[in-house]
């Protein structure tokens, strides 16, 4: 298999200027992460907030550069602060935020917002840009008629699959799925992962999806990496992980989660009984 | 007798297309020191009907109910000082954000000394005392120091603790956390459960959790209602709703759960539970 993605020992520094009250300060956002995904794969990254799952999403999007550390893509080193930042390395990396409410401009019609990626990337003429808007929203389970709307007049769920239709625009081979689901009703939930599923197998797209739910990174992962104030502490495939976490922040967050099966309900009933 | 008591409840909001009826003929009881969970998915009406029980819901809205009492009391008759007495202090309420419901502009200690100010009419060194207790009591770490913080300066789960020694400042009979953790982190989730159930049973309260995820039904729940579009369609204790689920709907959101995935797919509700025509256009 094709590595598509590499980074080795990236690390990822803030530096908040001082003024006049108060002493310049150094965030550690990152502390040297290293990992691979092959192609047609994911990748769950997992961590509560402030762990620097995000800061490490931004820099695998090309939107923020790394620190120190090398970032691969396609076999190719990337370092945008050098201006290895083609078109064709944008064209390559797409992201699909968490909240669609926020991601969509309620300003725009869904074809403007699904046409736009190839306006500012590609020299793809009008008529042919109309095509291709209206087959993406057809891949992604919504309908011709839909393409002159507005954001507003769709659900969260729908809402959720004009961005992910965005992201697939250019064709990117690597999808970076930033808490994709957690703002999504369970069952609408449900179909934007059948839906991230098939459209990995009928692209080859090889996704890194950040979330904090166990649940829905065991059942999408191939591998897992659990981060913890700017360290990778985990890292393996999604058996290995969940049969045997070894960092005792991952044995934490399992013990965190809450478990909705008979048998968990039946012993805390009978905690309860007993107290 | 049954603490908080609601049968046929509709409420419908007037819009510029018609009436919206956002529930529709709801019925449920929770007695005393009992753990209810209200579970639905986003528009089932869930927040809307303990909203309307809490008289909190803006004049746009039309509620009616057979019956709807506290404690035997009548709340949907009765003058909105008189609800103000009660609201507050004997049902109080948690909300989703907790960043976002408390007011940036003041201190917490000013938030909370208002609440026992104004419904307990304590003293300055009174309320102060009891302020640094409720904050311990919620595990809060130097309670004393933290009065002194505006809501910006702590995070999230703190927040969140903050508005929980709010709402339990008059040792309320019951109360009613709407999606109190969906907007924290597992770990920080976890902690906020153990402490609502902690408080729950020492104080023993009545409470009200409404949700959408089901592992927080099955962590804290004594009996379980679930809704959809407006409608109950199913109240069941929370082991047989697990282990038998009745409604079709209960079944098809089990299923959802990545956790009981079979397979690469994982059914969606659409495909399980179709639609009852005479609830369709029901809640529209």
């Amino acid at each position: 298999m094709t590595v598509v993605l590499e980074a080795r020992n990236l690390v990822r520094d803030y530096h908040i200027p001082g003024g006049l009250m108060k002493k310049a300060k150094t965030v550690h956002a990152l502390k040297g992460v290293s990992f691979s995904v092959e192609k047609g794969k994911t990748l769950a990254i997992v961590g509560e907030s402030g762990c620097g799952k995000s800061t490490l999403g931004r820099i695998l999007t090309l939107i923020d550069p790394a620190t120190s550390g090398d970032l691969l893509i396609d076999g190719n080193k990337i370092d945008i602060t050098k201006g290895d930042l083609t078109p064709e390395m944008r064209r390559k990396v797409q992201i699909v935020f968490q909240n669609p409410y926020g991601s969509l401009n309620p300003r725009q019609k869904i074809g403007d917002i699904l046409t736009e990626p190839l306006i500012i990337n590609t020299k793809t003429p009008a008529d042919e840009r109309r095509e291709r808007g209206m087959a993406m929203l057809k891949k992604v389970g919504l309908d011709e008629k839909h393409y002159n709307r507005y954001p507003h007049m769709f659900s969260g769920g729908q809402r959720q699959r004009i961005a992910i239709a965005r992201a697939l625009m250019l064709n990117p081979k690597l999808l970076v799925l930033d808490e994709p689901v957690s703002a999504l009703d369970l069952s609408v939930q449900a179909q934007v992962l059948n839906l991230l599923a098939d459209l990995q197998d009928e692209f080859q797209l090889t996704y890194v999806f950040i979330s904090h739910d166990l649940s829905v990174v065991r059942y999408i992962a191939d591998d897992v990496m659990v981060m913890y104030f700017g360290e990778a502490v985990e890292y393996g495939s999604r058996d290995e992980v969940f049969a045997d976490p070894k960092h005792s922040y991952t044995k934490t967050l399992f013990a965190a989660t809450p478990r909705a099966d008979v048998a968990s309900i039946k012993a805390r009933l009978a905690k309860k009984q007993a107290a | 007798m049954a603490l908080l008591e609601i049968e046929n409840l509709v409420v419908e909001f007037q819009t510029a297309t018609g009436p919206f009826r956002a529930v529709d003929g709801v019925s449920m009881k929770v007695h005393e020191k009992e753990v209810l969970a209200i579970v639905g998915e986003s528009g089932s009406g869930k927040s809307v009907s303990m909203l309307a029980a809490m008289g909190l819901l803006p004049w746009t809205a039309k509620v009616t109910a057979d019956k709807l009492t506290f404690n035997g009391r009548d709340l949907l008759g009765m003058s909105s000082a008189e609800r103000k007495k009660i609201i507050g202090k004997d049902i109080s309420m948690i909300f989703q954000e907790p960043v976002a419901s408390l007011n940036p502009c003041f201190t917490v200690g000013f938030q909370i000394e208002e609440v026992l100010r104004i419904h307990l009419g304590l003293d300055k060194t009174a309320r102060r005392k009891r302020a640094i207790e409720l904050f311990e009591a919620v595990g809060i770490p130097d309670p004393a120091e933290r009065l002194g913080h505006y809501p910006h300066q702590m995070s999230g789960g703190q927040c969140q603790r903050v508005m929980i020694a709010i709402a339990i400042a008059c040792n309320p009979k019951l109360l009613i956390a709407d999606e109190p953790t969906t907007a924290l982190d597992v770990t920080i989730q976890k902690q906020i459960l153990d402490l609502l159930m902690r408080l729950q049973a020492e104080h023993g309260m009545g409470l009200i959790m409404i949700t959408h995820n089901m592992g927080v039904v099955a962590e804290t729940a004594d009996r379980v209602v679930v809704q959809y579009k407006g409608r109950k369609m199913e109240e069941a204790d929370v082991l047989s709703l697990f282990e038998s689920p009745k409604s079709n709907y209960t079944r098809a959101l089990l299923a959802a759960l990545p956790d009981n995935a079979t397979g690469d797919r994982l059914p969606t509700i659409s495909e399980l539970f179709v639609d009852e025509p005479s609830l369709q256009g029901a809640a529209r």
